[in-house]
């Protein structure tokens, strides 16, 4: 393993080509440019397949026929791009083709943005990829590894969301996994299905009313067993590497805590430095962070917030249901469950404004004095 | 036009698209897809745009498809076959890509992965099975029909479709791909010799098959191949190969049929009044013109930048 001083975007392409990739096909958007950039600079070290396509929607689709041909494929993509490979997205898992793909989260115009907020994978979020939200640069790279063994191991394609700016354009250190262990982890893939003249066979049928749905049903239970794989592979990782690893939730200061932020991504970081400060002002505040946010880990979810007396959602996207979407999914969970508290929606961030601790702070004052009608910060 | 260019090329191998497809009888485009894959043989990996010849042939349980085939979106196969290049390149393997698509997604939809492929000169053989016209969605226009020919959004009620027939291959050529033909269904053994030629070439290759549609039309099912046949011998479908830049005519009739015997035969044309067949007509002859011209000159369309 080195540690470099670099950006968020080069460590990905690192980290992807150390992945033992085959194909790579992308399209250049803000702020996920670099990652083709560089993926294309190292090519020649590694070897991989480069193409250098006209449109997101066809770097999708090259991927998509990379793969279902049998190889490691990726790409990396952001906002505009991200939706324009929509159709292509759902006709992706629906093959059971293990994609992967980084996208640097970014806002969807209008009116045009290129900054960070988490919209544009929200607006993906029934596509039927697993989408895994990271807290920083590291932990974003160590995903990368392990997507492409759950997505090998499971059949669904796994979307590393990080975020833009924050994390893409951020020089720090950062570890990178090096190549030999990231293919210990990762032998060469091995198809169940693929595109050989000797066993001729087709990938991506139609199928009528008798079958479609009985497929769908089943290829999204599927998606949603994929938690024990993103388990497995964590822990794969953390033996391999060394590095704690956590696949589906993070919990800090919550055990005893009277009220919970519940977040993700870089957000995570913000929200557990305040977490500290108010805990040592003796206001017993903790932090729920969803790393996995598809499939989402419900019961989970529930469990660790059972005996709060509030929590607050601090997102970065709105739906037009007046909150965001984790604020909606949470409430299910909650639901389902038979966990009963005052959830405080708070819709920040969006197109790269500054989240400030006093306002998440304040939120959570808010909602200790029973408030809970969605507030944007 | 010998007769016998339609019946050289009987298939006597075994069929690599059959196994009880569901197209119309007298499907132009399901002849044209036999033929392409009798011709390419089983050394291949198809990626398949949506349309008709999609639908007939893949319906879950059944494949009628005896080779490798994927098939993603309407408007992507280009797209998806460069994967597929570039996967089997990265993996050795000598099969040769494919993509077989329609007209509304080699002219239209998809025009944009096309380009993109052509630009990369991506090593793969591109079929368009032109029917001129979106028949699986029940026959509305494309960028490959016919003026005036009426089509479900471009009815007979405001005079059928008020645009000319792009031409794809010309923009093929354009790109400096090193092969782009026409063919027709009704010229196997031309047909027959443009799928060698193009699988002895390295880079992009791109046939356009004029292949009809009975039903979208309007014509009997029996007609198929005549109907085809007449589209050339009129002059309303060319048989060329744009190789390396250089413009060459495959089959040329002795002399042009009026076009009236080809609108006639089908149901598309028959709202056409005495002015429009002239203005069609007009269109032919100054196209013969030209295309005989482009040939005679020798030059070298790749060079044109
Ligand atoms: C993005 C998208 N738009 C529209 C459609 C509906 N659609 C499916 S096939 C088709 C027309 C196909 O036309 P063509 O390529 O000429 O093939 P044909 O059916 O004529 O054989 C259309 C419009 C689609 N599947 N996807
Ligand atoms: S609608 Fe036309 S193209 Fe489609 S199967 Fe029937 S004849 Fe063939
Ligand atoms: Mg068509």
């Amino acid at each position: 393993m080195t540690l470099q001083i670099t950006s968020g975007s080069k460590a990905i392409a690192w980290t992807a080509a150390n992945c033992g990739i085959e194909v790579v096909a992308a399209y250049p958007i803000t702020p996920s440019t670099v990652i083709p950039e560089e993926l294309s600079r190292i090519q020649p070290e590694h070897g991989y397949e480069f193409i250098p396509v006209e449109s997101e929607l066809s770097a999708i689709s090259a991927v998509i026929g990379a793969s279902a041909a049998g190889t490691r494929a990726f790409t990396a993509t952001s906002s505009q791009g991200l939706l324009l490979m929509t159709e292509a997205l759902y006709n992706a898992s629906g093959m059971r083709l293990p994609i992967v793909m980084v996208v640097a989260n970014r806002a969807i115009g209008g009116p045009l943005n290129i900054w960070n907020d988490w919209s544009d994978a929200m607006a993906l979020r029934d596509s039927g990829w697993i989408q895994l939200f990271c807290k920083n640069k590291q932990e974003a790279v160590d995903t990368l590894v392990q997507s492409f063994q759950i997505a090998e191991q499971t059949d669904v394609p796994v979307m590393v969301c990080f975020e833009g700016f924050y994390l893409t354009h951020e020089v720090s250190p950062v570890e990178i996994p090096d190549k030999e262990k990231c293919l210990s982890l990762l032998p060469p893939r091995k198809p169940k299905h693929t595109l050989d003249p000797a066993n001729p066979e087709l990938i991506g049928a139609f199928a009528g009313p008798a079958y479609f749905q009985k497929y769908k049903q089943e290829q999204l239970a599927e998606f949603n067993n994929s938690m024990p794989a993103i388990e497995k592979a964590a822990q794969d990782f953390e033996n391999k590497f060394g590095r704690k690893q956590i696949p589906l939730i993070e919990e800090t200061s919550l055990q005893d805590a009277d009220y919970a932020v519940f977040t993700m991504s870089s957000l995570a970081e913000t929200t557990e430095e305040l977490v500290e400060t108010l805990r040592t002002q003796g206001k017993k505040i903790g932090t729920l962070r969803l790393k996995c946010f598809r499939p989402f880990p419900k019961k989970l979810v529930a469990a660790a917030l059972k005996n709060k007396k509030g929590v607050v959602v601090i997102e970065k996207d709105a739906s037009s249901n007046d909150q965001g979407s984790l604020s909606h999914d949470l409430k299910e969970a909650l639901y389902e469950n038979n966990v009963q508290l005052p959830v405080l929606s708070c819709v920040c961030g969006l197109g790269g404004k500054d989240v400030r601790q006093k306002d998440i702070e304040r939120a959570i004052t808010e909602l200790a004095q029973g408030k809970t009608e969605t507030i944007w910060l | 036009m010998p007769e016998t260019q339609t019946k050289t090329a009987a298939p006597t191998k075994p069929q690599l698209f059959s196994k009880g497809h569901g197209a119309c009888a007298g499907c132009g485009s399901a002849v044209a897809i036999r033929s392409i894959l009798f011709n390419l043989g089983p050394n291949i990996v198809v990626s398949l745009a949506t349309g008709c010849m999609e639908v007939v042939s893949t319906g879950y349980p059944d494949n009628c498809w005896g080779v490798p085939v994927v098939h993603s979106l309407f408007e992507n196969a280009p797209a998806v076959a460069s994967g597929v290049t570039r996967a089997l390149k990265k993996r050795g393997s000598n099969a040769i890509p494919v993509v077989i698509g329609g007209d509304g997604s080699t002219y239209d939809i998809g025009f944009g992965a096309l380009s993109g492929a052509m630009e990369r000169n991506e090593d793969m053989i591109y079929f368009c099975y032109d029917n001129e016209a979106y028949e699986n969605t029940g026959i509305q226009r494309s960028g490959a029909t016919p003026k005036y020919a009426a089509t479900t959004t471009s009815p007979k009620e405001v005079g059928g479709k008020s645009e000319w027939k792009k031409n794809v291959s010309f923009i093929a050529a354009s790109h400096g791909v090193p092969y782009a033909a026409t063919a027709s269904i009704a010229f196997l053994s031309d047909l027959k010799k443009k799928i060698e030629k193009a699988k002895a070439i390295k880079g992009f290759r791109i046939i356009t098959l004029f292949a009809g549609c009975q039903l979208g039309w309007k014509h009997e099912p029996s007609l198929s191949i005549e109907v085809a046949r007449k589209a050339v011998n009129t002059g309303m479908w060319n048989l060329y190969e744009i190789e390396n830049g250089v413009f060459h005519r495959t089959v040329k009739p002795k002399q042009i049929e009026p076009v009236e015997n080809y609108l006639k035969m089908q149901g598309r044309f028959k709202h056409l009044k005495p002015e429009q067949v002239a203005d069609i007509q007009q269109r032919i002859n100054a196209n013969q013109t030209e295309l005989d011209k482009l040939e005679t000159s020798a030059v070298n369309l790749s060079k044109i930048l």
